[in-house]
């Protein structure tokens, strides 16, 4: 995907087995397109996603890392994983402003299994976000260390 | 032969009722022939948007139950069928069906959907109520199980395309209809209910007026899977609406046709399609609802209704419609009514009708086959105390078909059902289920992994977009992969022995799939890889047809390249992949019920029925609870004698141990193993193993502080008049009820439900025995749900008054030298009216149990805000608590009528038969484990378990995480917070998914 000229962000996508995962499924099954720059990882719920896997995705070369889980307040499968998301997500946030990462690049989001059409679109905003701030700075540092 | 009996049952209905009542039976040992009508299952829940009253999304918690069920090895699933015949008694019936065919080979369709890409032909969609275009060959919905497709041949043309490219060769243009017969030993009726047809209703101009649309139809337009893709539009001009009117009761409580009963669920998914379509568009959506009474009457319903009216401005009219007419330029709508004596007029951009339900279609025809009796609306009939019976032995119903109701109920009822169709031929359980054999599982942790990927073409699917050789030359480049294939689909059987075959030959211990997506096939293909001897968590699987071929179609080269991320990062992961063991656990086969009311004992003779022992422990000191307080029924069944009944067969059982006076002292342990200690009348304590647990402890009345209750000897409850009345003591000649009496207040803002029902009651008796007694009831909604609606209208004809009253001006009591007056403002005659009544009646709140704080501390379960115990799931689980193993119904849920508990007790029944009919309950392999050496001992984890699943035990003098494999459900939340990371989260742990993360971004050239 690179010296293609146009910077094609690396997104990696954290969904929960129960909802979110569904719902991009749906997305599929709907035949709704949306840019091909994010990698799906299956986590059996929001709740189970660590800091430390979000930061080893932007240490590893992601521009943006998507955290989808069952919507607030009632729908996820664990009883309460969504809160727990939220609530480290939030922290997080603050962390990698310390780190010079820009806290848009990493997104929570809640995506129910009947929405295939806003996960798309959820990806198509999130890609054009990360286009404008283009590439992560943790990647070029790298680059130019 | 004749009088064997059979271990098999057959539903009838896939709808949710006809869903759990399968599930149900199938998870205790029985054989069950599932047949629907139509293509799919899922019936009319399927095509919800959401649900009340927790406005969760109807598929999401629905799709989990389609699948268990399309893949039970104890259900078949029959569609497209019907009966045609019916021989035989209880325990062994001959059902004769017919299936129509589908003009698919269903063994050979892998339901992907390529020939629907293809058909030329539009017909008009069922599924979406004709607001949009499917194909001739087509699937009802995307999560449609099973997922078959199916040629309409009315539409059909034809030109042989879908012929031509079905890659699994499927089509079979002249397959005919086949017939054949089953054998079981118990039936359950759910076929559900007809929607009203709203054109009958033609003064609201529905077929007439493109802008009127029925509920279920908004359903699909309120879906993120309908029509407009979740957005409210008008159908005539697809503007967005600003004001939308709902009508209630369409079709419902109307004398004119005939539909004298109340369609019991439309007020509360009025309420919810207002909220919804407020939450869906993006101005300022006005939305006011036209009713007669807000029936909110079910568990935190009115809470619901008062963030409708506080929250989300949802306008409440309390009006019947008169008309609507429409503007033939703008489509816009006016709808005129009556309020306060007054007509008025008012515009809207959309009208939606809330229509009612009505038996189901052919209902005659059903009720000929199975010779059972329907009652004068054409609803299957049944009684207070056999609310799942229909009057053939051994043929039971559920749902929607019994009377209109909600899903809960539904759901609770086809528990119920379940119950009953075991109970008839308990003794042949087992007999028709085969449990399945794995051969011995391979020993692979000396091995180096070797991977073996196998990559789906899926037809075209994927094959079409992705370059699927290019991606099997790619995963063989890979570390550790050994072997790499593609195939034209790997999920058909064929493909499942080759599977094996290469696990053989290339002494594979990892295995990927690289196809759809593992929420539907995942468990397909770990039965495959356990087939061939290895564990089953030591398969993977990553989606690239749902997540990257059908979402980039027009990208070829990107979905090739994304693909090939996709499987170097689960290749990554299945190197670090661990065998897992399913925990089994031993099934002590007893229950304890806590409550001897009506609720407990039904389910201690229904457990009993299925082989069990059973410990029923009461607090009083006799059975009976609230139940042995009523002498008379709304529907003049005998209380007294069913009590006197029931409590006879529950003395005389030898499997139910009672103990009267007596309270659960102290519980421990989890599912399949429960101990307990009971305190008895004699101080002495008896301790009690068992398997699970019924809580049942019922509900009492409220004590009224208002209207002079307890100052005034003539103010009084209704159960204290009922009591007057059986007692001959009542001589009054003019009676106030007054309803809502420690409900629907800030300190309790739910309805208790019965007393409406309770107050009709009353006053039809004071009716009969004093024809000449003046009643009046003031109330604010008259909330008598479904047939209980004809009571009503006979208490009304006998001359009973009822009055409304708004909260802002409550009736006064008042006290005025020994005589008692009422005041009330009368909203017709417009009017303060001052009676002076012989008797105040108080229809009391029902009120949790106050040792309800204790029972549920003790066995770490969840209570509601008003002191109610909290079910897993308002839905879908109604009598199940999250935690294993333990089960609630009856009053302890919620008020409720006597059918009502009967039903819950019965499911309460059923759910722990599903446990207590297992000798070892395998449990998911998914769990937290905890290395020792790293635990600091924190108490975080323990802290975050939603389950209780995480306890403290001393290991040398200090304090160490414990995981009770029982209780973990794998969400992870533990593994995540571990400040030590000596939580380790089976199959997710954070190596993998650190590798998995890792290798998606390995930067390779194209
Ligand atoms: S299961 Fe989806 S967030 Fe918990």
């Amino acid at each position: 995907m690179s010296g293609k000229g146009e910077f094609e962000p690396r997104i990696i996508g954290f969904l929960c087995n129960w909802c979110s995962y569904a719902g991009a499924d749906l997305a599929g099954v709907s035949r709704i397109q949306y840019p091909p720059n994010i990698r799906i990882i299956r986590v059996m719920c929001s709740g189970r996603i660590d800091p430390a896997f979000i930061l080893e995705a932007f240490k590893d070369g992601a521009d943006g890392v998507l955290v989808a889980g069952c919507h607030l307040p009632s729908d996820c499968h664990y009883i309460s994983g969504n809160f727990k998301a939220l609530r480290r997500i939030t922290l997080l946030k603050e962390v990698l402003k310390d780190f010079g990462i820009e806290p848009e690049r990493l997104r929570l989001e809640w995506v129910s299994a009947s929405e295939g059409d806003r996960f798309a679109s959820i990806v198509r905003d999130m890609v054009k976000q990360i286009k404008r701030l283009g590439p992560s700075p943790l990647k070029s540092k790298e680059k130019n260390a | 032969m004749a009088n064997q009996k059979i271990g098999a049952v057959l539903v009838v209905g896939g709808g949710v009722a006809g869903i759990q009542a399968s599930l149900d039976l199938a998870d205790s040992g029985f054989k069950v022939y599932l047949i629907d009508q139509g293509p799919s299952i899922g019936g009319v829940m399927a095509q919800l948007d959401k649900t009340f009253p927790t406005n969760d999304c109807s598929m999401c918690i629905l799709s989990p139950k389609l699948v268990a069920t399309g893949r039970h090895p104890n259900i078949t699933i029959l569609t497209n069928t019907e009966i045609t015949g019916l021989d035989g008694e209880v325990g062994n019936f001959e059902v004769k069906i017919r299936k129509r065919s589908r003009y698919i080979i269903e063994d050979k369709c892998n339901g992907c959907g390529i020939c629907a890409q293809k058909c030329p032909i539009e017909a008009v969609d069922v599924f979406n109520k004709g607001l949009s275009k499917r194909c001739a060959i087509y699937v009802e919905y995307p999560q449609a199980v099973p997922l078959k497709y199916m040629i309409d041949r009315e539409k059909c043309i034809g030109c042989g395309t879908c012929y031509e490219i079905c890659k699994a060769k499927a089509i079979e243009y002249d397959q005919k209809d086949s017939e054949a017969t089953l054998n079981v030993g118990s039936i359950i009726l759910a076929p559900g209910f007809e929607a009203f047809d709203a054109r009958l209703k033609s003064e609201y101009g529905y077929g007439r007026f493109q802008n009127v649309v029925t509920s279920i139809e908004f359903e699909r337009i309120l879906s993120a899977s309908g029509p407009y893709g979740g957005l409210v539009l008008r159908s005539s001009d697809g503007d967005i609406p600003k004001k939308i009117a709902f009508i209630q009761c369409v079709g419902s409580r109307d004398f004119q046709l005939g539909n004298n009963y109340c369609s019991a669920a439309c007020c509360m998914y009025g309420m919810k399609e207002a909220v919804i379509a407020k939450e869906h568009t993006p101005s300022n959506l006005d939305c006011t609802i036209f009713y007669m009474d807000m029936r909110a009457y079910g568990k935190e319903f009115d809470a619901y209704y008062n963030r409708a009216k506080d929250e989300w401005g949802i306008k409440f009219v309390r009006s019947r419609v008169a008309g609507v007419t429409e503007d033939p330029r703008t489509g816009n709508l006016f709808v005129h009514y009556v309020e306060d004596e007054t007509p008025k007029t008012e515009e809207f951009d959309m009208i939606v009708l809330s229509i009612g339900m009505r038996p189901p279609k052919n209902v005659e025809a059903l009720a000929k086959n199975f010779g059972i009796r329907l009652n004068s609306y054409k609803f299957c009939e049944t009684s207070s105390f056999s609310p799942v019976d229909t009057s053939k032995p051994g043929v039971f119903v559920c749902g929607a078909f019994s009377a209109p109701k909600d899903i809960p109920e539904s759901v609770a009822q086809a528990s119920g059902a379940a119950a009953k169709a075991m109970s008839v031929i308990a003794s042949e359980r087992g007999t028709l289920v085969a449990p399945k054999e794995y051969p011995p599982e391979r020993d692979v942790s000396q091995e180096e992994p070797r991977i073996g990927v196998f990559v789906c073409h899926c037809g075209i699917n994927i094959g079409g977009v992705v370059n699927v050789p290019e991606l099997v030359e790619y995963a063989k480049s890979l570390p550790n992969v050994v072997y790499a294939e593609a195939n034209l689909y790997t999920c058909s059987q064929d493909t499942q022995k080759l599977i094996r075959e290469k696990i053989q030959e290339n002494n594979l211990n990892r295995v990927i799939v690289a196809s759809c997506t593992p929420r539907t096939h995942e468990p397909l293909f770990k039965e495959t890889v356990q087939e061939a001897g290895l564990n089953p968590y030591l398969f993977e699987m990553t989606n690239i047809r749902d997540q990257c071929s059908w979402v980039h179609m027009h990208e070829p080269k990107e979905a090739t390249e994304k693909a090939k991320d996709l499987v170097r990062s689960i290749v990554a992961k299945a190197k670090l992949l661990k065998p897992l063991k399913k925990p089994l656990i031993n099934v002590t086969p007893v229950g304890l019920i806590i409550g001897g009311g009506v609720s407990g004992m039904t389910a201690a003779v229904e457990l009993s029925k299925q082989g069990f022992e059973v410990h029923l422990v009461e607090r009083e000191n006799e059975l009976g609870g609230h139940l042995s307080t009523l002498h008379y029924l709304l529907d003049r069944d005998d209380p007294k004698a069913k009590l006197n009944a029931l409590i006879k067969s529950v003395m005389e059982n030898d499997k139910i141990h009672v103990y009267l006076g007596a309270e659960v002292a102290d519980l421990t342990g989890f599912v399949g193993n429960f101990k307990s200690k009971i305190r008895q009348r004699n101080g002495e304590q008896k301790e009690v193993e068992h398997g699970i647990v019924i809580v049942a402890t019922g509900a009492i009345e409220y004590k009224p502080t208002e209207y002079l209750y307890g100052k005034n000897p003539k103010v009084m409850t209704q159960h204290e008049l009922e009591e007057k009345i059986a007692n001959g003591e009542f001589g009054a000649r003019n009676v106030v009820m007054i309803q809502c009496v420690g409900a629907r207040n800030d300190e309790r803002p739910n309805c208790a439900r019965i007393c409406c029902g309770q107050a009709i009651k009353n006053a039809l008796k004071i009716k009969e025995v004093s024809p000449e007694t003046e009643v009046y009831v003031l109330y604010k909604d008259l909330r008598a749900y479904g047939f209980k609606e004809d009571y009503y209208r006979e208490a009304a004809t006998k001359g009973v008054l009822f009055i409304n009253y708004e909260d802002e001006r409550k009736p006064e009591v008042a006290n005025e030298y020994g005589k008692i007056k009422v005041t009330f403002w009368e909203p017709v005659i417009k009017e303060v009216v001052q009676i002076e009544p012989d008797l105040v009646v108080l229809s009391a709140a029902t009120i949790p149990n106050p040792d309800n704080k204790r029972v549920a501390e003790m066995l770490k379960v969840p209570l509601t805000k008003d002191g109610f115990f909290l079910e897993a799931h308002m839905k879908l689980r109604p009598v199940d608590f999250a935690t294993d193993g333990v089960f609630l119904c009856g009053m302890a849920h919620s008020p409720k009528y006597i059918e009502e508990s009967i039903a819950q007790a019965c499911a309460a029944a059923a759910r722990a038969t599903t446990i207590l009919s297992k000798p070892t309950l395998e449990m998911e392999g998914i769990i937290a484990n905890v290395n020792e050496d790293l635990c600091s001992g924190c108490r975080i984890c323990e802290y975050l378990c939603p389950y209780g699943a995480i306890e403290m035990k001393e290991k040398d003098g200090k304090p160490i995480a414990h995981v009770t494999e029982a209780l973990c459900k794998g969400c992870g939340a533990c593994g995540t917070a571990c400040p030590t990371k000596a939580i380790i989260m089976g199959h997710f742990t954070t190596e993998e998914i650190l590798a998995q993360v890792k290798a998606a971004l390995v930067e390779v050239e194209a």
